[in-house]
């Protein structure tokens, strides 16, 4: 499974990890769901920082999809509330 | 998984990923045809072995009749020779044998009948077989197709998601470089009027105090250098006045006087 945290690069991550994810994750949802700011910047932190010490890089040089992706590490919960509305930060 | 689900759901809004990647279906259509092959092959096998069958039936009905025009042979003789009771012999035996001729050449036409039947089946077979070759072909040919299609989907939600994040940064790098700017400049808006101090001045405090303090600094040191201008003068005169003006002279002798006093003092 390939995280990406956006503006940082994507991870190889097992399976297994996800179930510890999973329960961080919901952390960060609820945060947003509630607009509570530091509560967010803690799960947020706490969700990528689980990535990062339970994944490896995946090679740069390849073009692979990510099977999961995560708001940068500098992310404000208004942000976050922006990437997730309609318009998003995507191109195209 | 929402939080991270519906971020990557975003990212992958243009992605087309109709096709499952977990099965091949080129490979299971093949699998099939090898399977239908097979069928194929044993049907042939199964036609073979009739027909073998049929043939050995038909090689048994010719040794027959040849054994029983050999026996019809045999009792002409016998009569010829007046033996009547050598060729009801050898009728007797080619009436047995007659029996068996017919009896086998009823298993021949069976045979025959399930040999006509099997062929046919082979046959129906064959081009079912060979619609199935010329369907998969087509299959996997579009099924390639779609999949390199996907692939360049895959590719491009690929490029899209690196774009996308690239986008992120740059984006959120202007919106940085505004926020300090705007920040910066209303600082400088916020100094120049007075509203904040500017820590780095030496001179703390609003405009006004700043001008009055620069206005007080000016007049200090207009002050301080009429001072040292009078202070420069004043005690020459004092001097002047008082001996003479040789103070430089003076002085040592006054020193002299007072040392043995001091000494006796002590």
């Amino acid at each position: 499974m390939i995280v990406r945290i956006l503006g940082e690069g994507q991870y190889d991550l097992d399976d297994g990890a996800l179930d510890a994810l999973n329960g961080l994750d919901q952390q960060v949802e609820n945060a947003v769901e509630s607009g509570d700011e530091d509560m967010f910047r803690t799960a947020l932190q706490g969700l990528l920082a689980a990535v990062r010490s339970s994944g490896t890089h995946h090679a740069a040089d390849s073009l692979d999809e990510s099977d999961l992706i995560l708001p940068p590490p500098d992310a404000t919960i208004d942000e976050v509330r922006e990437l997730l509305g309609d318009d998003g930060l995507i191109p195209g | 998984m929402s939080l991270m689900k519906r971020v990557s759901l975003i990212f992958r809004s243009k992605a087309n990923t109709a096709l499952d990647r977990a099965e091949d279906p080129r490979e299971t259509l093949d699998y099939s045809y090898q399977r239908q092959l097979e069928l194929l092959s044993k049907v042939r096998r199964g036609v073979a072995d009739v027909a073998t069958s049929r043939k050995r039936v038909e090689l048994q009905v010719n040794q027959l009749e040849q054994q029983a025009a050999k026996l019809q042979g045999q009792a002409e003789k016998a009569i010829g020779a007046g033996r009547e009771d050598l060729a009801r012999e050898a009728l007797t035996r080619k009436s047995g044998l007659a029996q068996q001729i017919t009896s086998l050449k009823e298993q021949q036409a069976t045979l025959q009948g399930e040999e006509e039947k099997l062929v046919l089946a082979q046959q129906r077979l064959q081009a079912k077989v060979e619609a199935f070759r010329t369907r998969k072909e087509t299959i996997k040919a579009t099924y390639t197709a779609a999949e390199a299609q996907t692939r360049i989907g895959e590719a491009m939600s690929g490029i899209g998601e690196e774009m996308g994040d690239v986008g992120l940064a740059i984006q959120r790098a202007e919106d940085k470089t505004a926020q300090m700017q705007a920040r910066g400049a209303a600082i400088d808006e916020l100094i120049a009027s007075g509203a904040l101090d500017d820590a780095s001045s030496l001179n703390a405090g609003d405009d006004i105090a700043r001008e009055l303090d620069a206005l007080s600094s000016n007049t200090d040191v207009e002050a301080e250098l009429a001072r040292l201008k009078a202070g420069s003068s004043a005690p020459q005169a004092i001097e002047a006045a008082d001996d003479g003006g040789d103070i430089l002279e003076a002085a040592p002798e006054q020193q002299a006087a007072q040392r043995p006093t001091e000494g006796g003092q002590a």
